[in-house]
């Protein structure tokens, strides 16, 4: 049986394929750019036995999404930049208790309430940092409707298999954008359940992790009690300041990131086989990105790129490796700051300069903004023959 | 016949307590763990969500599942429990900080949701844990370390405020009523709805000391002069009213909860 | 139509701007279009912009279909633009100049001549057909003759499958744009 195509809103393909990998449990509080995704959960959920909740605010909605995820629930929430500055608080909860749920950020213009609801890309820090205290976390960033699914299923998928929050981040552009894109059918995207304690439930310790640097995870209501805290706590989730304890418990919360990173980290590439200028692209910036490339190569450019799909752990090993034999490297990023490529630049180096193609106007960056920037870099340099 | 005691929903090596000596929470604890025992609440099946301050530490003490959380945010996150696993008793213990203060908010959408928890609020009018600042319910002209001249602020009506919201049952109890505190505890256990419980308490090491109340035992004296049984408050002229408050069963109604409301809506997404 | 802008179905990318305002039903005009390509095997990505408020201000939807994978997924040379108000053909003119193809609606923009310019009064028609808001079908069928981008069976069959029993109306709208151009 072949595959539906469907026109499809970025927006749309997000809950679909959140409900696709198991998602029973929605809590929000209605914001632009990412609304569409609370109004097709409110109407799915109650149909296929699963609980859609508008909260009271972006506080409430995470807390709740992590209550249901401890009662068993594969539970996801979205929002946006104001939505999800409020959310940090209770994110950090979900990192410390090691909660696995899914947060949807649709990326929009700030500072503040700033250009509402126009594109962005400058929640890059904050999808990392944007909590106190030393943590870490996932996040993921689609280009396109079609990644817009496939990271979705990612997300929970690795949200489950690590005992993380995953946050998937895309900006506005591809959030609202319909395309083309055949839905993948029940069964053929592989779909994670996290790991249940198989130990008799007097044994069941929620923090000692396995060989995989995780531990299991009971429900709220099975044989296994178990607690929570959002303090620092030992391996039977009970409050514990020991300065061994908490050592041991914040590398815990790293190593188990650091030790699966080769397959958290998503990156595509295209055309980098022969090229001189690497572009580091995110989200929609990919598709400006690659249209600019393509040019360039007409007029003898060779410019390959490489997609981040995972913006966190930021992908320094495949940046590092298209890196160290090209000439230039261009990041075009729909911000001021230059956040993808500040992180760039700490991976390739002070040497090697970046070329910084930003803008924060809440429109797009276009395929010619990125191909003049890159041929008046060039046009000191002789361009090579041929391409 | 015996009476319950609740020890088994303590934690053995966990006790003493880190509570103050004359602090309200001891007997707040007691009368919860004695209302499990009564009403033959298992640990699997029990959730204790607490948030932050003295009250935030209640879990540490328990067998039950627990969930500690953000400050203020206990109500929101039993609510994911609750909507998720209807069948899980889910008990809140809030302090009068994480209850109407930063998260007055929630308190009144879980009421006006209806969402089948039990809220237990130790009021004790300041912050205790942090020093004794002032709260959303600390009286008008109480000295607090944040108000040293006097609070020029007015007090939150916790139970008035449950009312208004939508809670389905609500009750007031001090330290001094301890049977009856168990005697309430399990009616809001036992409705379906929202619930809610206010402890008023005394907080001897902030509160008391600060407003002329140097003993805990002066500050149980002060709760039970003041306390009235609601039959015989609500007898009391308006002029009489501002000197006492009432303990007991302040409202008990049988609204549908929010998971029954969402089954009746969920039947209908399915007839369409 | 006038501008003599009939395209090849063969032509393999086809760019559209559908702009007036909102309320006026230009996106849901853009994912019928959208859909009808699919019908015929192509790729397609809509977009939209808008103003804060949802009727009001300039609206504009924007639609690719390509046989071929659709990179950049916003209108650089458009093939044909759809004017429904004053403030969206003042906006696209120096398109028409470059001789961009442009339809637009005689009843809400002044009428005016130029090379690539072709009016029509599509509100007053959609009117007397008894529905102001079937002028984005109406513009659709329009839209279709002149510049065949989709078939406009297959612009039926996605409005069918969309609106099902109350899907006469749009029908209707629909075949009395396409033979507004035809017609002309």
């Amino acid at each position: 049986m072949g595959r539906e195509i469907k026109l499809m809103q970025g927006n749309q393909a997000i809950s679909e394929a959140a409900i696709y990998a198991g998602a029973r449990f929605y809590a929000g509080y209605p914001i632009t750019p990412s609304s569409e995704i609370a109004e097709i959960c409110s109407r799915v959920l109650p149909t296929i036995g699963g609980i859609f909740l508008q909260m009271e605010d972006e506080i409430a909605s995470i807390a709740a999404v992590v209550g249901a995820s401890l009662a068993g629930a594969k539970a996801f929430t979205a929002t946006s930049g104001p939505g999800f500055s409020l959310m940090q608080e209770n994110l950090g909860l979900a990192v410390m208790g090691e909660v696995p749920c899914v947060i949807v950020n649709v990326q929009r213009a700030g500072p503040s309430t700033g250009l509402a609801t126009k594109p962005s890309q400058s929640d890059i820090m904050q999808l990392r940092w944007g909590r106190h205290g030393d943590q870490t976390v996932i996040a993921l960033c689609p280009a396109s409707v079609r990644e817009c699914f496939e990271l979705t299923v990612k997300a929970f998928n690795f949200a489950e298999k690590f005992r993380v929050p995953v946050i998937l981040a895309p900006d506005e552009i591809v959030g609202h954008m319909r395309e083309s894109f055949e839905v993948p059918r029940a069964g053929e995207l592989e779909i994670i359940d996290r790991k249940k304690p198989s130990c008799p439930p007097d044994q069941y310790l929620p923090f000692e992790a396995e060989v995989d640097g995780i531990a299991p995870l009971a429900a709220y209501g099975g044989d296994h009690v178990f607690h929570i805290t959002s303090s620092m706590h030992g391996p039977n989730g009970y409050a514990n300041n020991n300065p061994q304890n908490a050592s041991w418990r914040v590398e815990q919360l790293h190593r188990k990131i650091d030790l699966h990173r080769d397959e958290i980290c998503l990156t595509k590439t295209f055309d980098t086989e022969d090229m001189d200028v690497l572009m580091v692209t995110i989200g929609a910036t990919t598709r400006s990105g690659r249209a600019a490339a393509l040019e360039a190569r007409k007029r003898g450019v060779k410019v390959g790129v490489l997609q981040l799909l995972t913006l966190w752990p930021f992908p320094e090993k495949e940046v590092a490796a298209l890196a160290r034999d090209v000439d230039t490297v261009v990041v075009p990023e729909m911000n001021y700051s230059g956040q993808i490529a500040g992180e760039v630049q700490r991976v390739v180096g002070t040497e090697k300069e970046i070329l910084r193609v930003n803008r924060y106007n809440g429109t797009i960056i276009t395929p010619r903004d990125i191909l003049e920037s890159i041929l008046e870099s060039r046009s000191g340099q002789s361009v090579r023959a041929g391409g | 016949m015996t009476h319950a005691t609740g020890t088994k929903y303590l934690k053995n090596g966990m006790l003493p307590h880190m509570w103050c000596s004359g602090c309200g929470i001891g007997i707040l604890m007691g009368a919860m763990v004695r209302a499990f025992e009564e009403l033959e609440y298992t640990n699997h099946e029990t959730v204790v969500v607490t948030g932050i301050g003295c009250t935030g530490k209640l879990d540490d003490y328990l067998t039950t599942n627990a969930l500690h959380v953000t400050h203020g945010r206990a109500l929101p996150h039993a609510t994911g429990v609750k909507a998720f696993n209807p069948r899980l008793k889910v008990v809140v213990i809030m302090g009068d900080g994480d209850s109407v203060t930063i998260g007055g908010n929630h308190l009144i959408h879980a009421a006006r949701r209806n969402i089948d928890v039990t809220a237990i609020i130790l009021n004790n009018f300041n912050y205790g844990m942090t020093g004794g600042q002032a709260s959303g319910t600390t009286p008008e002209e109480c000295i607090t370390s944040t108000t040293s001249f006097g609070n020029p602020e007015r007090e939150i009506d916790i139970c008035a405020l449950a009312e208004v919201a939508g809670a389905n049952y609500v009750a007031r109890q001090t330290p001094y009523h301890g049977w009856e505190l168990k005697e309430n505890i399990k009616e809001a256990l036992n409705k379906k709805g929202f619930s809610l419980v206010e402890v008023v308490s005394p907080c001897p090491t902030h509160f008391g000391k600060n407003n002329e109340m140097l003993e805990a035992r002066e500050m149980l004296l002060w709760l039970q002069e003041k306390s009235l049984p609601v039959e015989k408050y609500r007898k009391l002229g308006v002029g009489e009213k501002k000197d006492y408050f009432a303990v007991g069963t302040l409202v008990d109604r049988n609204a549908p909860d929010f998971n029954t409301r969402y089954e009746e809506i969920r039947k209908r997404a399915l007839e369409l | 139509m006038k501008a003599g802008v009939e395209m090849k179905k063969s032509q393999k990318r086809h760019e559209i701007i559908l702009a007036g305002t909102g309320g006026q039903g230009l996106v849901l005009a853009g994912i019928l279009l959208g859909e009808a390509a699919i019908l015929e095997g192509r790729n397609v990505a809509q977009t939209q912009s808008y103003g804060v408020a949802s009727r009001g201000g300039l609206s504009l939807a924007e639609v690719i279909m390509d046989r071929d994978e659709i990179i950049f997924q916003q209108v650089q040379n458009p093939d044909i633009i759809l004017a429904l108000t004053q403030e969206a053909l003042d906006k696209f003119r120096p398109e028409a100049q470059k001789g961009v193809p442009i339809l637009f609606d005689t009843t809400l923009a002044k009428a005016e001549d130029g090379a690539s310019l072709s009016g029509h009064p599509f509100t007053r028609i959609a009117s007397d057909l008894g529905n102001t808001s079937a002028v984005n079908m109406l513009a659709l069928g329009a839209l279709c003759a002149a510049t065949g981008v989709v078939d406009i069976q297959s612009l039926a069959r996605v409005i069918e499958k969309r609106f099902k029993a109350k899907a006469d109306l749009s029908l209707q709208a629909l075949y009395r744009g396409m033979e507004l151009v035809r017609g002309a």
